[in-house]
């Protein structure tokens, strides 16, 4: 019992893990273009399958493989907010941009239907170490688990760096503060909120391949139900905040894999319910500040 | 005065006659087609179907267009409807023999049950603004659908027994039946949904709506969506009317599953039927008929429902045109550069408009 | 008795007294004029009179009811309604429909009345309709009554606020910098027309301005608010000639 309980603490923590950077790429952009990125877990899926390609068909190793994914999963965030986010940046409607995002999340399910068709693809596995056992085999943690964790320990050090020390993350924060006053001390916005949407979606290529390689399979719809979890962690840890995505990325892999005992149907109503709670209890998440509005 | 008065009623109420000539127009049209024998079994076939998604399209405007708030969960609404009904259709299929009747009730029943769904979500729900509030409707969308998964309800000597685990669970008598079973759903609801009645309820769902957006408490719904600061200066209650308009909207998508129900023989809840997906698929019908405009979302409707049925072969492209065109619409209508472009090149035309009024 | 009585009424935000102990009584019928450099707490005042915000000290009697800290609505139907400073206009409703919008808690009919159309929507409609074509026409707006509020000049759209506000049957109206972006004919017509409501409708108005000809033309009495406090009060010649209140406008 007891062993099964570390066992299911540590796979929570796995796919928290995931969460956890997905959720670091959705809370960044949320607090810079203060917009919810409904295509970011498709950005996911589309990084899963550039892997998949660069690793089955092309035969490259799976470093180059993971790298592939991540550059053109860059250069596809930018050119989703140039093309479709950036033109309604100042609309009246700020319903017109979230409908938007659902629309490129639709286009590029769609695009990824008909071009790798609708069946799951076996995902190769990237990481060949089968991982280690404990408590004289009681315990068996995988390699991808323990990769997936020590990667999203990195990721979030490196990003909380970034954007405490270096001059474009201090201007990330200054956008996120204030869009005008930044441009007026002479920040660069528009270079900032591109900036923001290419390290979110190298994160989220990232995501894809440690998702898809604990979870071994990819369709063009992988990603939908991870990237809205991901954003449920964002809020529960309080949207803006990177250290908050981390805690509530680790938190509802948690819930998510210790409901899944019961019924996966419940660990998902689960999860969602979590997000209610916080929302109405505490709209600023674990971490988040506050906001009051201007008359 | 009066004649200024009276010429703005007569627009309004041309305008909605308008809507309903159409609607009238279409089902009459149709009917004959139908009577004649020339519409493809097909085609025939998914007249529900189309009656379900206009009044979701038209419901889901109320909220979107003339509340001003994304909801991402209506399918959740239309899922509570369906399996209301269909409960109680299943069990009083013996007791009330009258097809009709019992009909008639099972569509109050669903309407009712959704509408108290609308409320209970409602309230907590519509304290929240813009993007939380669109995701936590999506939210609690899935949060039925998943629910639903896991209900088992059993009827045997001894009364209804439930339970959230499996059919073993409900611990029944030998005599007993299970009436909604978990994943598999409720089968052998009457298919009692025809045509006409779909299309007796897309005309109830418009009358409700055109009348209470062009009354006292309509204006007080578009005053908050227009502006929720004024709108409270002038003393209008905001909870009241935002949940009016949530919870009308929310008893209209029953009324849409209450029809779905009695149109198949097996309900079951799943990602396509009831899940968030299909609240976007609706979602898209609002926007590509126009947001806030109630005979848009109609056509649209009719229209990208019967579109991909007629065109089996731009089945695979359907979503990604309907993708791309939402985005395009978006960008074109919202994005204050091409507003400034319209407002340039298009500005000789809006002048005539209005000089004509 | 005063129509409005405020006893050191204050607000902090974070650690910033935004208002402290802010005093005034203003008769029935009286034009009163708040005034202060920017940033001093003018609109603050405002939001703390409607309910926007909810005061930490102090008291707010409108006609000798206690409407301290209540919420906003409730403060509309007590009696006090206002304009913005930057239009908060219905966009996209006509402009009759806005007036109408204001008359909302004058006049009621079910909501099934509305929805089945009967006898009293028809009835209730029509007077809300009569009631609200004559306040336009007294704001000169009744030739533009279906026109979009949205697609109004600017001097129109302050001109419908004022309307609105009007709609509600206030006690007390508030008008938040009626005159910014005018220009000085626009302002003179503006003059007038606040003169007229104050005379027609029996009002009593409080109202914020930069615009020094617009206040000492037709405020009574004045507040001088500087950094949250009152500087100076009393009639309009004598705070404008006051010397504190001309370090402040101008600096040493």
């Amino acid at each position: 019992m007891e062993m099964s309980f570390i066992s299911y603490l540590i796979n929570g923590l796995s796919l928290g893990s995931v969460y956890a950077i997905i959720a670091l790429g959705y809370t960044m952009v949320y607090g810079i273009a203060k917009m919810l990125n409904f295509a970011h877990g498709d950005v996911i899926m589309i990084g899963a399958y550039m892997a998949l390609i660069a690793m089955s068909q092309a035969g490259l190793s799976p470093v180059i493989a993971v790298l592939i994914a991540i550059v053109v999963c860059t250069v596809l965030g930018v050119v989703i907010e140039r093309v479709a986010y950036k033109p309604l940046r100042n609309a009246a409607s700020s319903l017109s941009v979230l409908i938007t995002a659902i629309g490129v999340s639709y286009l590029l399910q769609n695009i990824a239907l008909l071009v790798f068709g609708s069946n799951a693809q076996t995902f190769p596995s990237v990481i060949k170490w089968t991982g280690i056992t404990l408590a004289g085999g009681q315990i068996s943690i995988s390699g991808v688990t323990i990769v997936t964790i020590v990667v999203c320990l990195i990721i979030m050090a490196v990003l909380v760096a970034f954007v405490q020390k270096t001059k474009p993350g201090q201007a990330m924060r200054a956008v996120s503060e204030d869009k005008g006053a930044a441009q007026l001390m002479g920040i660069n916005v528009n270079g900032t909120i591109a900036l923001t949407f290419a390290i979110g979606s190298a994160l989220a290529a990232v995501a894809g391949v440690l998702y898809c390689s604990a979870y071994p399979s990819v369709t063009p719809y992988t990603g939908a139900m991870p990237g809205i979890k991901a954003f449920v962690a964002a809020v529960f840890g309080g949207i803006g905040s990177i250290p908050g995505a981390f805690i509530g990325g680790l938190l509802l892999g948690i819930i998510e894999i210790f409901g899944r005992v019961y019924s996966s149907q419940l660990a998902d109503a689960l999860v969602f319910a979590v997000l209610i709670v916080v929302l109405l209890v505490k709209p600023t998440g674990l971490l988040g500040k506050k906001i009051q509005e201007k008359v | 005065m009066k004649k200024v008065m009276s010429k703005a009623m007569n627009k309004t109420t041309k305008n909605n006659l308008i809507t309903y000539a159409i609607v009238i127009a279409a089902f009459v049209i149709m009917q004959t087609l139908i009577a004649t024998g020339s519409v493809p079994s097909l085609i025939e076939g998914i007249m529900v179907p189309v009656c379900i998604y206009v009044i979701m399209a038209v419901s889901l405007n109320l909220v979107v267009g003339i509340l001003g708030e994304l909801s991402l969960g209506h399918a959740g609404f239309m899922c509570v409807g369906a399996f209301s009904s269909a409960f109680f259709s299943k069990c009083m299929k013996e007791v009330i023999t009258v097809d009709a009747l019992r009909f008639f009730l099972a569509m109050l029943i669903g309407i009712a049950v959704a509408a108290v769904f609308g409320i209970l979500i409602g309230i907590p729900v519509l304290r929240l603004k813009g993007d939380y509030l669109a995701i936590v409707t999506l939210a609690f969308g899935e949060i039925i659908k998943n629910l639903v998964n896991v209900l088992f309800i059993g009827k045997d000597s001894n009364g209804f027994h439930f339970s959230m685990k499996d059919v073993m669970a409900l611990d029944m008598e030998p005599d007993g039946t299970v009436i909604v079973n978990g994943p598999q759903g409720i089968t052998g609801t009457p298919q009692d949904s025809t045509f006409l009645i779909g299309f007796i309820m897309i005309l109830i769902s418009l009358f409700v709506i055109l009348n209470l957006i062009n009354s006292r408490d309509g204006r007080a719904i578009m005053a908050i969506r227009d502006n929720r600061i004024a709108a409270e200066s002038i003393g209008i209650n905001i909870t009241k009317y935002k949940l009016m308009a949530f919870t009308v909207s929310a008893a209209l998508a029953g009324s849409a599953g209450v029809l779905y129900a009695h149109n198949l023989s097996t309900l079951t809840a799943n990602t396509n039927n009831f899940g968030y997906n299909q609240s976007i698929m609706i979602l898209v019908f609002v926007v590509l008929g126009g947001i806030g405009s109630i005979r848009g979302s109609v056509i649209a409707a009719v229209i990208l429902t019967l579109l991909p049925e007629l065109l089996r072969g731009m089945q695979d492209y359907r979503m990604l045109i309907y993708a791309i065109v939402l985005i395009a619409m978006m960008l074109f209508n919202w994005a204050p550069k091409a507003m400034e472009w319209r407002e340039r090149h298009l500005r000789f035309g809006r002048k005539k408009e209005e000089a004509g009024e | 008795m005063a129509l409005l009585e405020v006893k050191n009424l204050g607000i902090s935000f974070g650690g910033l007294r935004a208002v402290n102990a802010f005093d005034i009584s203003i008769e029935k019928q009286e034009l009163y004029g708040l005034i202060g450099p920017n940033g001093a707490g003018k609109t603050t005042v405002f939001n703390l009179l409607t309910g926007v915000y909810r005061p930490d000290s102090g008291k707010v009697l409108l006609d000798g009811e206690d409407i301290t800290g209540k919420k906003t609505i409730d403060i509309s139907k007590a009696g006090i309604a206002r304009t913005f400073q930057n239009i908060r206009l219905f966009k996209q409703l006509s402009v009759l429909d806005n007036v109408k919008a204001g008359l909302h808690n004058k006049h009621h009919y079910p909501t099934v009345s509305g929805i089945l159309r009967l006898p009293s929507y028809r009835k209730v409609e029509r007077e809300m309709d009569e009631q609200a074509m004559e306040l336009l026409k007294v704001f000169d707006l009744d030739q533009v009554a279906q026109v979009t509020a949205s697609n109004l000049p600017y001097g129109q759209q302050r001109r419908l606020e004022i309307a609105r506000a009007l709609a509600t049957e206030p006690k007390l109206l508030l008008l938040d910098e009626p005159a910014a972006g005018m220009n000085p004919n626009e302002t003179g017509e503006l003059m007038d027309m606040i003169r007229f409501v104050r005379d027609e409708f029996k009002m009593t108005i409080l109202l914020i301005e930069h615009d020094m000809k617009l206040v000492s033309g037709i405020c009574e009495r004045l507040t001088v608010l500087n950094f949250g406090e009152v500087l100076s009060q009393g009639a309009t010649s004598d705070v404008l000639n006051d010397p504190q209140v001309i370090t402040a406008y101008l600096g040493e």
